[in-house]
């Protein structure tokens, strides 16, 4: 169903983190932009479709107009909004928001560090674009940080915070913005494993809390008001978003799980995790009946690898990227 | 990342040690009381009180050379000489044997059981000597209140942490290789098959669920693996059955601890570029190295015929051979300090801070934090 492709080969190797990868297909320019975390530093690539260009760039993380300072990241993503995109790269001392090619940092939201560190380590972690014009980003006091963005410049503020979580936020996502008409917006995940749906506005509004037997959600997808959840055990679970009613739960890794994509066209589902393995399934929801099915379509095993990062590189799913602790090339699949 | 890191990889990488260096001991037929010395002087230096409170203390992982600087004062706490050779050597196989045991824990939680395996195993080895192993003891029980309790995202951000440390290291280890849990490239070995981990079930099985919660159906999947059900849950008590053997002994007297040095770097633009400038300490390190010093005593080399060299090599040649030949990206650019007390340490340290602060680029106010530290020194 799916061949190995060319490799792309980056500077450093990515580290073993969640959602250690994110893709920006940019279809005018016939580009896709690639990022990769190694310890303090964004890798990014953009390759060319014609697969004949490819331009390295390396965004470090540190707070601007300090000389040293660095601190380690956590997670970098690009975010899509209907005006623009802007990449965000969130680390131990703050949040930082760049231009998506990576050349000039717009915006700088520096954390509460304490003065001595303290058990609870402090960082932020989890993003996501939410509905025209928010991008929220986790803490790890479980703080939910809600930034409005304008439709251009660098005029971001914090709009509000969002209390709800008491574990550090894992990962968060959405769905709909601009046209379509969502209940849900927006999905977080934390340590503890307990989801939080949201509404966003000027004052998001906490929809439904999803509890999680205390084992770690490390992934959270948002499609057609199905939140898909993968787990520390290894197990995937798709609820529906608004009632948190359990639709389906698969027993889908043999070792916790690192990323999880949906490409919203064609209702794939990819999963990878630190077995050394990426699996594509395909999820069908019949509105009637308020159902939902999912059927395994396929396995790639990246040999004496924990994936760190799996994501689609277009909307309906053709092609897919890989990233793996200690390895420095991004890997890449494409549909037969 | 994890403030809570660092004890966890003192003590496993101590502990790694402490399994080689026996092993040299017993395979040099060095005489059984110098032997016992030499293990009971690390260990008691190791668990040290002073030292300990300073180690868990939530605090950031320290730089590669800071703890290859700790480990080689720990190495020398006693009678026995190590060459530079023998010392690096020894390094290289204590980092590569706990990356393999992070890698391999099937669960993040894992890593502690794998930390009590080699407290376990250090328990034995001062199993006569009950002073010290009553600080042993007390550490145990450290480790388990401030551990037990943390959840499995806050033992896999320890993970994470570790692995950052860990990143890059490809280091071939000649009982690795023989065991086949190494590639010839330097990577691990990271089987589909064997058990899942406590809390997992075996992969394959997709559930779909009514809006009422009844299952309504059931589909099987190939998970191109062949793995079993997990094994019992180790004991995170001070006694118990761990049940990975993760951490345990691997050495024995007839299994040679070599590395292999050649080849190691395939593609030498992979590895971090090592400075050679002086890289300046951070605070919190030389705290660390202070208080370490501060809890030696002085064993001068030749006093009374006791010292004697351990070479982790087959022969002087070898040793030799091997200092010689070392790739440049692996060199670990050690700051050596003298053991000695008082004067000449406050004296050594002092010039190492004095050459920090002229390098420029890399030290953030280094003045004020040397200050804090002579104070500090002075009062040992």
């Amino acid at each position: 169903m799916f061949h190995k492709e060319k490799s792309i080969q980056i500077k450093n190797s990515a580290s073993a983190l969640y959602n250690n990868l994110s893709v920006l297909r940019i279809a005018p320019r016939k580009l896709t932009y690639f990022t990769v975390v190694h310890a303090n530093v964004v890798n990014m690539v953009s390759a060319s479709w014609d697969g004949l260009n490819y331009s390295h760039r390396q965004l470090q993380s540190k707070e601007p107009n300090v000389a040293t300072s660095t601190s380690l990241i956590m997670q970098a993503s690009f975010c899509v909004l209907p005006s623009r995109d802007l990449l965000v790269v969130t680390s131990q001392k703050g949040i930082q928001m760049y231009e998506s090619d990576g050349s000039i940092m717009v915006y700088w939201h520096a954390l509460d560090t304490p003065e001595t560190p303290t058990a609870q380590a402090v960082f932020a972690r989890g993003i996501s674009a939410v509905w025209d014009n928010y991008i929220c980003v986790g803490v790890s006091s479980g703080s939910i940080l809600v930034f409005d963005i304008p439709t251009k410049g660098s005029n971001i503020t914090l709009s509000e915070v969002l209390e709800e979580h008491k574990a550090s936020i894992t990962d968060m996502a959405s769905e709909c913005s601009g046209s379509q008409e969502c209940i849900a917006d927006m999905v977080s995940a934390d340590d503890g494993g307990n989801l939080c749906v949201w509404k966003a506005g000027e004052e998001f509004h906490l929809l439904n809390k999803i509890s999680g037997f205390d084992m770690t959600c490390s992934c959270v997808k948002l499609w057609k008001g199905t939140v898909a959840a993968g787990y520390g055990t290894g197990q995937i679970r798709l609820y529906e978003a608004v009632t948190g009613i359990l639709h389906v739960e698969i027993n889908a890794h043999a070792r916790w799980i690192n990323s999880l994509d949906i490409a919203p066209f064609s209702g794939l589902l990819l999963s990878a995790a630190e077995d050394s393995l990426v699996r594509v399934w395909h999820m069908s929801l019949t509105p009637e009946t308020n159902s939902v099915e999912v059927t395994h379509l396929h396995n790639e095993c990246v040999t004496d690898t924990q994936i760190c990062g799996a994501r689609f590189c277009d909307d309906d799913g053709y092609a897919f990227a890989v990233t793996g602790y200690d390895l420095s090339e991004i890997i890449r699949y494409t549909q037969t | 990342m994890s403030t809570r890191t660092l004890p966890l990889l003192f003590i496993n990488l101590g502990g790694e040690m402490l399994y080689i260096l026996d092993q040299r001991l017993r395979a040099q037929n060095i005489p059984a009381d110098k032997a016992k010395k030499v293990m009971n002087d690390i260990i008691s230096t190791m668990f040290n009180k002073k030292f300990l409170e300073e180690l868990f203390k939530p605090q950031e992982l320290y730089s590669k050379k800071a703890l290859r600087t700790v480990f080689d004062r720990l190495a020398h706490a006693s009678i026995m000489r190590l060459n530079q050779a023998s010392m690096d050597k020894l390094y290289d196989l204590m980092t590569m044997a706990f990356k393999y045991q992070v890698l391999l824990c099937t669960r993040p939680k894992d890593i502690l059981l794998v930390s009590f395996n080699h407290m376990d195993a250090i328990k034995d080895f001062v199993k006569d000597s009950p002073s010290i192993l009553s600080q042993v003891d007390e550490t145990f029980r450290q480790l388990i209140e401030i551990y037990t309790p943390l959840s499995s995202g806050e033992f896999q951000l320890i993970r994470q942490t570790l692995l950052i440390f860990f990143q890059d290291m490809h280091i071939r280890v000649s009982i690795f290789l023989k065991d086949k849990v190494q590639n010839s490239n330097g990577r691990f070995v990271l089987p589909t098959s064997g058990p899942v981990p406590y809390g997992t079930q075996i992969p394959g099985l997709i559930r779909i669920f009514s809006c009422t919660g009844e299952e309504v159906n059931r589909l099987q999947f190939t998970n191109g693996g062949n793995y079993t059900s997990a094994l019992r849950e180790g004991s995170f008590e001070i006694f118990g059955d761990r049940v990975t053997k993760l951490g345990t002994n691997m050495y024995s007297v007839c299994r040679p601890v070599e590395t292999l040095m050649s080849g190691t770097s395939k593609n030498s633009a992979q590895h971090p570029k090592v400075s050679t400038t002086p890289n300046p300490l951070a605070k919190e390190e030389l705290n660390l190295l202070a208080r370490l010093m501060g809890g030696l005593e002085v064993h001068k080399a030749g006093k009374g015929g006791s010292a004697f060299r351990v070479n982790l090599f087959n022969t002087d040649e070898e040793e030799e051979e091997a200092l010689l030949s070392r790739p440049d990206e692996l060199c670990y650019g050690i700051i050596s300090i003298q053991a000695t007390k008082d004067q000449q340490a406050n004296a050594e340290l002092t010039k190492i801070m004095g050459e920090f602060s002229e390098s420029g680029d890399q030290s953030p106010s280094v003045s004020s934090k040397g200050d804090d530290l002579l104070a500090m020194m002075d009062g040992l």
